[in-house]
């Protein structure tokens, strides 16, 4: 059976995902594209998932066992492959390949790469995706979980709520939807582009079991995780709240860094302050 | 080379009839088929597969856009999945799904549009799907399947139970005439089927209007013109090799569908036919691009000259010289 690796506790996650963050930001630089904002508000919560939550094996990717992770935030997905990358699915040095011809490190999640079970990048297609994969865990023979992660400004695709409708339907406690909810999107604030709110009641209405979680804070993610499924027979919903850019403090809660690719004198700033962040921990929370 | 069948005009039953009873023989044997449906199991013939194997059909009711997701992530997980709509919506309001879900992911989930074409003629345009091919030619990795009569149907149900890549079936619901009769190889896709001999002309037909094709060929065989009748019921891949065989033969070619002119069965062949520097004398017969009449199947079929009558007719103008 395959295991997360020795579930890492909050403190090395942290470290981890400060580390994270420096190659998130060296990737985007070398690529000239990417996005950076909401790869750094999901970090920590992709950091929890591979390093302490998802029950997979790099070794053995095609496990029929093993959890399945759907990023259906699909444009998020340079956080996705450094952590990849860091769980040991495919060398670090691939890493700077992407975007590059003929990389299989697409601008967007695609099955070419290891360790990815889905191809997304279209708004609003994960969540049914896993509803499908949490129905087929259930129907056996290999048991298994499925998490979905989920952006903020992506809620207005009216296809999410076909999803969360289903689910809950279906009574699949087997599936766990987070939202990375960073209050932004591309063109600025989500409450002032299409507001979602209130987020917590509408999944509660939908039939989920909502817990809200500081998204940052490795002592709460892993309690929170820990406690899955929240209760029988309903999905469970994280909403994590974020921070767009989380880590670096010019970039933070900035929608113009949605997709901005930091310069040469940027990227050493930011490198600069994750290391000094990494020698005094801030405190939990913000 | 195409294979020569017989035909008999005896009436069969309707292809999603065909389907849903092929379907629930195979589920009966393997557990792992799955069917996935958009409050449309009534429509699709498939109240008795419900409840005969109940925890073999998912509901997820009027949701197309979910339908296939949830389909894409169950055959993700091994399952062998078929989603079930009706082809108007199951093809133009899941479109992205189709592409990024289950053709770009590569998942074998079999798309069943039923009552298609304009098999729900009378209820409107929204209810048409003139449309499907054309959308779907253009997305790489789906093979395209439209079975004209009960035997191509059983065949591709098998055909794309058995398929390791996406497969999109499209059936009608009204009852159709047996064209293959004791058929000398099993249905495979990918293979066009000669239905009436002939050199003079040749209709390369598909879905449910082979069998009005048919009927024009019998009419110019009266009138000594000898016409070939190709049944084309996978679109893609294309029986290339049959088909260029037909235009080097003859001296004319009619393309025959129940879908829009454009993009269709008639396109796919014409663009073919140029590739192979072939230009024999061509008309694409399918529903014209206008606001599509209402009324019957049967109907619209004749009011567009897709009948017997009307397609021996498009023959004739096409040969006088
Ligand atoms: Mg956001």
């Amino acid at each position: 059976m395959s295991t997360a690796d020795q579930r890492s506790g909050p403190a090395e996650l942290s470290r981890r995902a400060n580390r994270l963050r420096g190659r998130v930001l060296r990737a985007i630089h070398l690529a000239g594209a990417g996005h950076t904002g909401g790869s750094l508000s999901c970090l920590d919560l992709l950091t929890i998932l591979y390093h302490r939550v998802l029950r997979i094996d790099p070794a053995h990717p095609g496990d029929p066992a093993r959890d399945r992770y759907i990023q259906s935030k699909g444009h998020s997905v340079e956080a996705l492959y450094v952590v990849l990358a860091s769980r040991g699915f495919f060398p670090d040095a691939d890493l700077d390949t992407l975007c590059r011809y003929r990389s299989p490190l697409v601008g967007h999640p695609t099955r070419k790469t290891p360790g990815i079970e889905q191809n997304t990048g279209a708004l609003g297609h994960g969540l049914s995706v896993a509803a499908g994969m949490a129905l087929g865990a259930r129907l056996g023979p290999h048991p298994f979980n499925v998490y979905c992660l989920l952006g903020d400004g992506e809620l207005a695709e009216g296809s999410n709520w076909e999803a969360a409708l289903c689910a809950a339907h279906h009574r699949l406690d087997n599936l766990t939807a987070i939202i990375d909810h960073n209050g932004l999107q591309i063109t600025g604030a989500v409450r002032e582009v299409m507001n979602v709110e209130p987020l917590a009641d509408k999944w509660r209405a939908f039939g989920w079991e909502v817990r809200e979680v500081d998204g940052h804070d490795f002592e709460t993610l892993c309690g929170t995780f820990d406690a899955l499924p929240f209760a029988p027979g309903k999905p469970s919903l994280i909403l994590a709240h974020t921070i767009k850019g989380r880590g670096v403090s010019f970039m933070e809660n900035q929608a113009g860094w949605h997709h901005r690719v930091p310069k040469e004198d940027e990227l050493r700033a930011a490198l600069a302050e994750l290391e000094s962040t990494a020698a005094t921990p801030a405190p939990h929370g913000h | 080379m195409a294979t020569e069948v017989a035909a008999d005009p005896a009436h069969g039953l309707a292809n999603q009839d065909v389907f849903s009873a092929t379907l629930l023989e195979l589920a009966r044997a393997n557990p792992d088929i799955l069917v996935v449906t958009s409050d449309s199991r009534g429509s699709g013939k498939l109240v008795p597969f419900g409840r005969e194997l109940p925890g073999q059909l998912i509901e997820v009711g009027i949701a197309e856009q979910n339908l296939v997701g949830v389909a894409a992530g169950l055959a993700s997980t091994g399952k062998k999945v078929f989603a079930v709509s009706p082809a108007c919506f199951l093809t133009a309001r899941s479109l992205e799904q189709i592409k990024n879900d289950v053709c770009y992911s590569d998942h074998p989930v079999v798309l069943v549009g039923i009552s298609a074409g304009v098999s729900y003629g009378a209820l409107g345009s929204t209810h048409h799907s003139l449309h499907d091919f054309a959308a779907l030619r253009a997305i790489h990795n789906l093979t395209l399947a439209a079975p004209a009569d009960n035997w191509e149907t059983r065949g591709a149900v098998h055909a794309a139970a058995a398929a390791p890549k996406p497969v999109y079936l499209r059936f009608g619901k009204r009852p159709v005439p047996h064209l293959h009769c004791e058929p000398a190889e099993p249905f495979a896709f990918g293979r066009a089927y000669r239905l009436h001999d002939g050199d003079d002309l040749a209709f390369l037909a598909t879905g449910e209007t082979v069998p009005r094709a048919l009927g024009a060929c019998r009419r110019l065989a009266s009138e000594g013109i000898h016409a070939r009748l190709l049944g084309v019921p996978t679109l893609r891949p294309l029986d290339e090799a049959a088909l260029l065989d037909a235009a080097r033969t003859c001296a004319a070619v009619i393309t025959v569908e129940e879908h829009s002119v454009h993009g269709g069965l008639g396109e796919a062949v014409a663009s073919l036919l140029l590739h192979h520097r072939l230009a024999p004398a061509f008309r694409i017969v399918g529903i014209p691009d206008e606001d599509t009449v209402t009324g019957s199947q049967e109907e619209i079929f004749n009011h567009y000259g897709i009948s017997p009558e009307g397609l021996a007719q498009t023959a004739r103008d096409l040969l006088r010289p």
